[in-house]
């Protein structure tokens, strides 16, 4: 592996909460094209690693390189300045508005403090028809939507932001199996766009679907980062509750 | 998708208050003969311009899952505040007359009496945002404290007597129409387009839908939401203001229970007390509703204690009748 690809290289974290280390000297990296699985137990610690890379809250030590230069993400604006993106499981979307204002949301485009709305219709419908998601009504409040495609438009509306990471936290947990599917095939249209995506999931036949590499945490510290070609299911579920193969 | 079914409970639940408005005026029209006079139409939509007002900013707050209980007893404090400016002090206050010299022309008493609800609504949202008490304690407090003030500044007792021009902005008409309700309406407009079509309209449904959402999305929450509360108090000094105007006194017993009526208006009128849902054109619908209702009784020799119990029942089958559309809804 070339170290000139690394997009995302976070080096030596290291973060405790009222004296309970969560994060224990943990190094990983990301290449654009690939999608990096993170898995453990609940505890293990992947909320906190995720959260220190969205500027959602704040490392104690180590070193976060974002393109080969340090950054200090000292919010969730600095964070996406830098082209990462984070999709919540549903926390994301506000279902009392419909899919142009959710894809617009914080970032509206107006003319003297009017909404341009059939403006950013259009845009909203152009991304979204890219990466072939089909939404019948873009005026309908999205609680009225399936849950796979509330989150394909928080995926599009990431990819619109201009994200060169992606960081997805459980993206399928609420999904039923076509909908999973659709959300893997939006992932494999992004690694082909150049981007780089985190994936935290609890389910392991996500993680081997969509995954090129995967990190197993457990007790804050990683266990050990894989090729999910040179694992089997078992391995990883081994690692994850024993911390060895 | 939506079944048939849903999506007429939905329509249903979007007009009924519509449906219920017109009924109670066919009601009315039918056992009073009065009841649709030009002149009790004008006289109704007066009544209705100074809550509504109050209905207007109140529909921003709920929006925001927000509440102002404070509004009935700051509304007696604004116009006090206002009256104590026309008259440069309290030395006048019992110059009663229909036609008592101001010291300060009508527009100071405005200026002060809006400025006091800009302060006072600022407040409300810096302690809901900023000490992150709830709303409804924090409003609840102003009940009791905006009262407070009030008696203090009047002391007591009313101050009364204003001249043409302060009382024309209650009692004037422009032809045939009220000066209260043209200034109802000018003010429908605006929030009804701010709302609707502006940026700032966009984000305060966002942060009544999902606020964590919003905040995500690089959204100034705090701020949209000590907004909500400021706009209140601009709505609550101006009609304390035009109130005054129309009774040619300001007394701190004024506003007693407003807060009960506004709430119920912007409720009945399909705003979500959950948040995230609600419009203009709704408040108003709330807000004639409960005018109408409240003239037709009166007309009718209807008790005001009946009365009272009338509004609070329709309050709560309103909000009984939002928890059940919203349960439909979810599909």
């Amino acid at each position: 592996m070339e170290p000139a690809d690394f997009i995302v290289e976070m080096n030596n974290i290291s973060k405790s909460f009222n004296g309970v280390q969560a994060l224990k000297d943990v190094s990983i990296n990301l290449k654009k094209n690939e999608v990096v699985g993170i898995v453990g137990h609940n505890g293990a610690g992947k909320s906190t690693l995720i959260k220190i890379l969205s500027g959602a809250i704040r490392k104690d030590s180590g070193t976060i390189l974002i393109n080969k230069s340090p950054v200090d993400l000292a919010g969730p604006k600095v964070a996406r300045n830098l082209g990462i993106e984070t999709i919540y499981q549903d926390l994301a979307l506000a279902g009392n508005l419909d899919v142009t204002a959710n894809f617009f949301l914080g970032n509206e485009k107006s003319r003297y403090f009017f909404l341009r709305n059939s403006l950013m219709r259009e845009e909203a419908k152009r991304v979204l028809q890219e990466l072939k998601i089909r939404i019948e009504s873009y005026t309908v409040p999205v609680e009225f939507l399936s849950g796979g495609q509330r989150q394909a438009i928080a995926i599009g509306r990431a990819i619109y932001n201009k994200a060169n990471v992606l960081v997805m936290d459980e993206p399928t947990a609420a999904l039923g199996i076509e909908e999973t599917r659709r959300v893997g095939e939006l992932i494999n249209q992004l690694k082909k766009q150049d981007v780089g995506i985190f994936l935290i999931s609890h389910d392991i036949h996500d993680v081997f679907d969509f995954c090129d590499r995967i990190a197993i945490l457990k007790n804050g510290e990683i266990v050990e980062i894989c090729r999910s070609t040179e694992v089997t299911k078992d391995d990883v579920i081994s690692m994850i509750i024993k911390g060895a193969r | 998708m939506l079944s048939n079914r849903k999506n007429l409970l939905y329509y249903v639940g979007l007009f009924s208050p519509l449906i219920f408005l017109i009924l109670l005026i066919l009601v009315f029209s039918l056992l009073h003969p009065r009841f649709l006079h030009p002149l009790n139409i004008f006289n109704v939509m007066r009544q209705i311009s100074i809550g509504g007002l109050i209905a207007l900013g109140m529909t921003f707050v709920i929006i925001v899952r927000g509440i102002d209980l404070s509004v009935g007893s700051l509304l007696a404090l604004c116009g006090l505040v206002g009256a104590v400016v026309a008259k440069g002090g309290l030395v006048e206050r019992f110059s009663v007359g229909a036609n008592a010299d101001l010291v300060n022309p009508w527009y100071w008493a405005l200026i002060g009496s809006v400025g006091i609800g800009l302060l006072a609504g600022a407040l409300n949202g810096l302690c809901i945002t900023k000490l992150k008490v709830p709303a409804f304690v924090v409003t609840l407090g102003g009940l009791s404290a905006y009262r407070g003030a009030a008696l203090i500044v009047s002391d007591g007792g009313p101050i009364s007597g204003f001249d043409d021009a302060y009382r024309w902005i209650g009692q004037g008409k422009i032809g045939e129409v009220p000066v209260p309700v043209i200034i109802f309406l000018v003010f429908i407009i605006l929030c009804h387009i701010v709302l609707r079509y502006t940026v700032y309209g966009r984000h305060i449904y966002s942060v009544g839908g999902n606020p964590e959402a919003a905040r995500l999305a690089g959204i100034n929450t705090d701020l949209i939401i000590t907004s909500t509360y400021i706009i209140t108090g601009f709505f609550v000094g101006l009609s304390a203001f035009i109130l005054s105007a129309r009774l040619n006194s300001a007394e701190a017993v004024a506003g007693m229970g407003y807060e009960l009526t506004v709430i119920a208006a912007v409720v009945v009128g399909g705003t979500s007390l959950f948040g995230g849902t609600g419009n203009i054109l709704g408040t108003i619908i709330g807000a004639i509703l409960f005018g109408v209702l409240q003239n037709g009784l009166v007309l009718l020799n209807v008790s005001s204690y009946i009365q009272q119990i009338i509004i609070g029942i329709i309050l709560i089958l309103a909000v009984a009748f939002d928890r059940f559309s919203k349960s439909t809804r979810q599909v």
